[in-house]
């Protein structure tokens, strides 16, 4: 369990980030849910509970998500079930119970950059672009491959809309953590593949996009997932296993958006 | 820290550590339906409603409640007697230990979802909640008959 000496509320961005970059130790508590994975002594929480950060706002061309959205309101948003095929909405579904999904939120588990994630492949399908509010501008993909991202607080999520996409997962019982996860998404761009829970954090598949831009019917297209991806072993499922279940769930993931 | 809340309808000025999680202040302060189970946000026996939310009150911040409204199965007697004379006849109630929680959940899932609530949303919905007596058909079922009326 995570404990926390002194927690402050801040009620603007601007005093949550002066508090947040004032002292090395402080951290900021977004939904919270983190706080019984660790073991950690937070010496100062930055709690943002009461910035407003809790919408998901529909505009011509894209969808702005809040990063204090709980995971329970992204999967019940009417905007969210109408917009990316409801990819986004039934990636969280399964991640543990509606009173959990009630307190943890989309802007923990980006900046959480867990492996695990349900929530992580579908946003990178979606080509996500981060708002950070000192920042500014970095996509979800540049942000999971940079180490050293200067301290910052995370404001919202924008997602460009017109694209399909298709999430697809493996588990071993209702709400445990993902076996493996993927998410096809179908826009301008072509298709772009992702998949999770290797175990490692979610990454686009390069060379099985590519290849299936360029062919689609191509059985083989799916052999490029062993060369896009690291795959790993770990209490729920050996490498093997992943390496095999990830060719079905990608395939999944095309027949649905088909 | 100092705050205020609202406690099954009843104004509380309650002071609190600034780590304390909500099971603490809540059983601390004489709501012991409040089950501490898992202590790990898996098992769901810390169930309560927190602004119309379900929440799991092991990874809830106490301070987060500060202008808030809090309810347990403390201040939900009438509703809780109906579902959990349900839960007795059909046999679901066993140990007894899940109970609070999931009839704390079952009620905000009928203030969510109303009467038209299907089978399989009801599942969805208490998949949070552990029974560690399986006693799940039966609390389903009660479930099903309590949501219906």
């Amino acid at each position: 369990m995570v404990k926390i000496k002194e927690l402050v509320m801040p009620e603007s961005l601007d005093e949550a980030y002066e508090l947040f970059i004032a002292k090395r130790s402080s951290r900021i508590i977004g939904g919270g849910a983190f706080l019984r994975l660790g073991n950690a002594t937070i010496l100062k929480g930055v709690d943002l509970s009461k910035l407003a950060l809790d919408y998901i706002n529909q505009y011509e061309d894209k969808i702005e998500i809040g990063a204090m959205t709980t995971l329970y309101d992204v999967e019940t948003s009417p905007i969210l079930k109408d917009n990316f095929s409801g990819a986004l909405s039934k990636c969280v579904k399964n991640i543990v119970g509606v009173q959990l999904r009630n307190i943890a939120t989309i802007g923990g588990s980006v900046v959480g950059k867990y492996g695990f994630s349900d929530i992580l492949p579908v946003l990178l399908a979606l080509d996500a672009t981060l708002i950070f509010y000192k920042q500014g501008e970095i996509s979800l993909e540049n942000y999971l491959n940079f180490e050293n991202f200067q301290r910052d607080i995370l404001e919202k999520i924008v997602i460009k809309k017109d694209k399909k996409a298709s999430f697809q997962m493996m588990r071993n019982s209702d709400s445990d953590f993902s076996i493996l996860n993927a998410c096809v998404c179908f826009d301008d761009r072509g298709y772009t593949v992702v998949v999770g829970s290797t175990p490692g954090v979610a990454k686009i598949c390069k060379k099985t996009s590519e290849a299936l831009n360029n062919n689609m019917e191509n059985e083989d297209n799916y052999n490029f997932l062993l060369e896009d991806l690291h795959f790993g072993s770990n209490l729920r499922a050996s490498k093997e296993y992943r390496e095999d279940i990830a060719k079905v769930l990608v395939k999944r993931c095309i027949k649905e958006l088909n | 820290m100092i705050i205020n809340t609202v406690i099954n309808n009843e104004n509380k000025t309650l002071t609190i550590s600034p780590g304390e999680y909500l099971v603490d202040t809540l059983r601390d302060n004489g709501y012991k339906s409040v089950k501490r189970g898992c202590d790990k946000s898996t098992c769901g026996a810390c169930s309560v409603i927190v602004d119309g939310k379900i929440v799991l009150s092991c990874t809830f911040l106490s301070a987060r409640i500060d202008g808030k409204k809090v309810e347990t199965i403390e201040g939900l007697q009438e509703e809780a007697e109906i579902l959990g004379r349900k839960i007795v006849d059909k046999g679901g109630d066993q140990c007894g230990y899940c109970n609070p929680a999931l009839i704390v959940t079952a009620i905000a899932l009928k203030r969510e979802f109303g009467k038209n609530a299907t089978r399989d949303e009801i599942i969805h919905y208490i998949n949070g909640n552990l029974c560690r007596c399986s006693g799940y058909i039966s609390q389903l079922e009660a479930i099903l008959e309590y949501v219906g009326e």
